[in-house]
C-alpha cells in the first residue's frame, strides 16, 4: 500500500458571516494517495472547495493539521508555504483566470520564473507542456483570444508547467461543454497516471467523478464515505 | 525583474488612466520647474544687479568707543586691528585713515576687489533744469573691479571719463531730466562749491534709486568739491563668493574696527520677498503634483480591486506579498520616472520660451525680457516633491494588494 503524499486530520474551519463563525469543516481527516485522481464531490456548500485551498496551504484550519509528503505544514512560516505552492502544487479553478494582458506562453511560464529558472529554460519547459495540451500553435495568442476549453487548457498547463507534485482542481470543467470536460479530465488522468502527479479534483460532474481512481463524498464539513 | 514585467504589462494596458496619471505629474514638475525658473531668475538678476552696483560690502563709519582697541604694523608691513565691545558703539562718519584699512584688506582672503568710494550731496544744473544728486567719487580703476558700471553705461564711455579728471558718469534719468548731451557740460553746486563738470558717460544700471540720484566723478574731484581732502570714504569691496558675504561682514567688522554691511543685509526687504514669492509658488504649483497623486492613488486603488483575481492566482502559483506590492510599486516608479523625464523635458522648453518672452521691466534691475535662472536643483526638488506624492499614492494600494487573501477571492469568484 502506497504512502499518502496528502494527508489531513481532524480539519476544523469555519466561516465569519454577518459577525457569526459558521462552521465549514468539521473534524475532517483524509489521505490523498500519489499518482492518482481523486475526485471529491457533494453538494454545494459542504466544503469541498475550502477543503482544496486548505490543502494547497491557500488558507489555514481553525485546527487540525495537513502534512505534505510528510512534513507538517501547520507551523510552516507564510513565506514556507508560499515557496512549497511554487515547487509542489499547481492550482486549476473553476474560472481559467489568466492574465489576460500576458500571452499564453507568459502565462504558463509564470511559477517557472518565480521559482529562479532563467528565461529561456521556461520557455522551453513551457513550449513542451503546452505541446502535450496541443496549443503549441496558439504560443503567442494573448490568452484571452482563446476559447474557454482553451484558456482551461492553458491553466492546466500553467498549474503543470512548474513539474508540481498535486494539481488541485476546483472544478475544473464547471465552465464547459461535455466535450471540453472530457478532454479536460483526460488531461488530468494522464499527467496523473503517466506523469506520477497527484491529482485532487472537486467536482459537481459524477461522471468524471465515477472515472477517477477514489472518490471522497462531503456532506456538512465532512467525508460521509 | 517578473513583478517589473507584469508591471509594465499592467502600465500598457491601461493607457488612458495612465496617461492622465502621467500627464498630471508632468504638468506638475514642469510647472514647478518653470515658475523656479522665473522667480529664481528675477531673484538672481536682482542680485546681479546691487552687486553690480553697490558690491557685496560696503565698508563705512569708524567705532567710536571700542575698547581694547590694539593697532600695530607688523615687521612685514602688515597692519593688525583687534576690537572689542561693538554693543552700545557709536560711529563716525566714514573712514579716517583709507590707506590704512586698504592695506588690512589686501591681505584678506576671497577678495576680488576695493574701491574707496567718497559719497556726498549737489545740485547739477544744466542750461534747461536742474536736478538734486548724489555724488560718488572714485578711482574708476578701482571701481570697476567692484562693480559693473562699465557694462551699465549706455552711452559716451567710461575711457572718456578716465580721461577727463572734470569729467562725470550720470545716471540715465538725471540725464533725461536735465536734457543734456555727451560731452556737454553741466555745473555742480553744494555749499559755497560751484564746479563745472564735462558729461563722459550715461549709465543705466536699472535700479530707479540710483539711475535718478547717482553721478560719478574721480575721487580728487569730489574731494576737492565736498571739502574733504582727507577721510570721510567708506570702502566697496567685491567678492570671491558673495554668498559668504555676511560671515566676511562680521569677521571684517571685528579686524577693522569699522562697520561693514554685506548685501545681504543691505537688500534683506527684497530678498525676503524673492523669498517668500519663490516658496509660494512652489507650494501653489505642488499642489499640482498632489493632485496627480490623487489621481494615481485613485487609478491604482481601483486596479487592485480589478485585479483581484489576477492578485489570487498569482499568489496561488507562488508569489509573496512583496511580490504582489512591487508589482503596483513598479509601475508607480514607471509612471514617475516617465513622468520625471518628460515633465523635465518640457520644463526645459518651456522655460526656454518663457525667456523669450518680452517684458520691459524698470525699478529695481532693468530688462527687456523675462528673466530665468536655470538650476538643476529646480528639476531634482520637481522630481524629489513628486517621487514623494507618487510613492505614498502607489504604495497605499500597494499594500492593499499585498494583503489580499487569495481563498477569499478564489471563494467569491466561484
Amino acid at each position: 500500500m502506497s504512502v499518502p503524499i496528502l494527508c489531513a486530520h481532524n480539519l476544523f474551519y469555519d466561516f465569519e458571516e454577518s459577525g457569526n463563525s459558521v462552521p465549514v469543516l468539521r473534524d475532517l481527516s483524509l489521505d490523498v494517495k500519489p499518482g492518482q485522481v481523486t475526485s471529491v464531490v457533494g453538494p454545494s456548500g459542504c466544503g469541498k472547495s475550502t477543503l482544496l485551498y486548505l490543502l494547497g496551504l491557500l488558507d489555514k484550519p481553525e485546527s487540525g493539521e495537513i502534512l505534505l509528503e510528510n512534513n507538517s505544514m501547520t507551523q510552516a512560516s507564510e513565506q514556507k508555504r508560499t515557496e512549497i505552492r511554487n515547487e509542489k502544487i499547481g492550482f486549476v479553478f473553476q474560472f481559467h483566470f489568466l492574465i489576460k494582458e500576458l500571452t499564453v506562453l507568459e502565462n504558463v511560464r509564470l511559477p517557472i520564473l518565480k521559482s529562479g529558472k532563467s528565461l529561456q529554460s521556461a520557455n522551453a519547459q513551457s513550449e513542451e507542456i503546452l505541446e502535450k495540451l496541443g496549443l503549441i500553435d496558439k504560443l503567442n495568442r494573448p490568452a484571452f483570444k482563446l476559447s474557454g476549453g482553451e484558456q482551461q487548457r492553458v491553466a492546466i498547463a500553467r498549474a503543470l508547467s512548474n513539474s508540481p507534485r498535486i494539481l488541485l482542481a476546483d472544478e475544473p470543467t464547471g465552465n464547459l461543454d461535455s466535450s471540453n470536460s472530457d478532454a479536460v479530465f483526460e488531461i488530468l488522468n494522464e499527467f496523473a497516471h503517466e506523469g506520477g502527479i497527484t491529482v485532487v479534483m472537486v467536482t459537481h460532474n459524477m461522471d468524471l467523478a465515477q472515472r477517477s481512481d477514489e472518490i471522497i463524498r462531503m456532506m456538512d464539513g465532512r467525508i460521509v464515505t | 525583474m517578473l513583478s517589473l514585467e507584469l508591471a509594465l504589462r499592467y502600465v500598457i494596458s491601461r493607457k488612458r488612466p495612465m496617461a492622465m496619471s502621467l500627464l498630471g505629474i508632468v504638468f506638475g514638475i514642469c510647472f514647478f520647474v518653470l515658475t523656479q525658473a522665473q522667480t529664481a531668475g528675477f531673484e538672481a538678476f536682482f542680485i546681479r544687479t546691487i552687486l553690480g552696483t553697490n558690491s557685496a560690502l560696503l565698508i563705512s563709519d569708524r567705532f567710536q568707543n571700542s575698547d581694547g582697541v590694539v593697532h600695530e604694523i607688523d615687521e612685514n608691513g602688515r597692519t593688525r586691528f583687534l576690537f572689542n565691545s561693538r554693543e552700545g558703539s557709536r560711529y563716525r562718519d566714514g573712514i579716517d585713515h583709507p590707506e590704512m584699512v586698504h592695506s588690512a584688506l589686501s591681505d584678506y582672503p576671497g577678495i576680488t576687489g576695493v574701491s574707496e568710494v567718497l559719497r556726498g550731496h549737489g545740485v547739477m544744473h544744466s542750461i534747461s533744469n536742474k536736478s538734486s544728486v548724489e555724488l560718488h567719487g572714485i578711482h574708476l580703476h578701482d571701481h570697476q573691479k567692484v562693480s559693473d558700471i562699465g557694462k551699465y553705461v549706455s552711452q559716451g564711455s567710461t575711457n572718456r571719463f578716465a580721461t577727463d579728471p572734470m569729467g562725470v558718469l550720470i545716471g540715465s534719468r538725471i540725464f533725461l531730466k536735465l536734457g543734456i548731451q555727451i560731452g556737454d557740460r553741466v555745473s555742480l553746486s553744494g555749499g559755497n562749491e560751484n564746479i563745472q563738470l564735462r558729461v563722459s558717460g550715461v549709465f543705466e544700471s536699472g535700479v530707479n534709486e540710483i539711475d535718478k540720484n547717482r553721478i560719478y566723478l574721480h575721487l580728487k574731484t569730489a574731494r576737492s568739491f565736498l571739502n574733504r581732502p582727507f577721510g570721510g570714504a567708506v570702502f566697496q569691496v567685491s567678492l570671491e563668493d558673495p554668498g559668504n558675504a555676511p560671515a566676511i561682514a562680521d569677521q571684517m567688522q571685528s579686524f577693522l574696527n569699522h562697520r561693514v554691511v554685506s548685501w545681504q543685509e543691505r537688500e534683506q526687504v527684497w530678498l525676503d520677498v524673492f523669498k517668500a514669492l519663490r516658496l509660494s509658488s512652489a507650494i501653489t504649483v505642488s499642489t499640482i503634483l498632489l493632485l496627480s497623486g490623487l489621481g494615481i492613488f485613485n487609478v491604482f486603488a481601483i486596479m487592485v480591486i480589478e485585479k483581484k483575481r489576477d492578485i489570487a492566482i498569482l499568489r496561488s502559483m507562488g508569489f509573496t506579498q512583496s511580490d504582489v506590492s512591487s508589482i503596483f510599486l513598479w509601475q508607480g516608479v514607471i509612471v514617475l520616472i516617465l513622468g520625471i523625464i518628460l515633465g523635465s523635458l518640457l520644463g526645459i522648453l518651456s522655460t526656454y520660451g518663457v525667456s523669450q518672452l518680452p517684458l520691459r521691466i524698470r525699478g529695481i534691475f532693468s530688462t527687456d525680457s523675462f528673466v530665468v535662472h536655470w538650476d538643476p536643483w529646480h528639476y531634482i526638488w520637481a522630481a524629489l516633491i513628486s517621487t514623494i506624492f507618487v510613492t505614498v499614492a502607489t504604495w497605499i494600494p500597494a499594500r492593499r494588494a499585498s494583503k489580499i487573501e487569495p481563498a477569499k477571492i478564489i471563494r467569491e469568484t466561484n
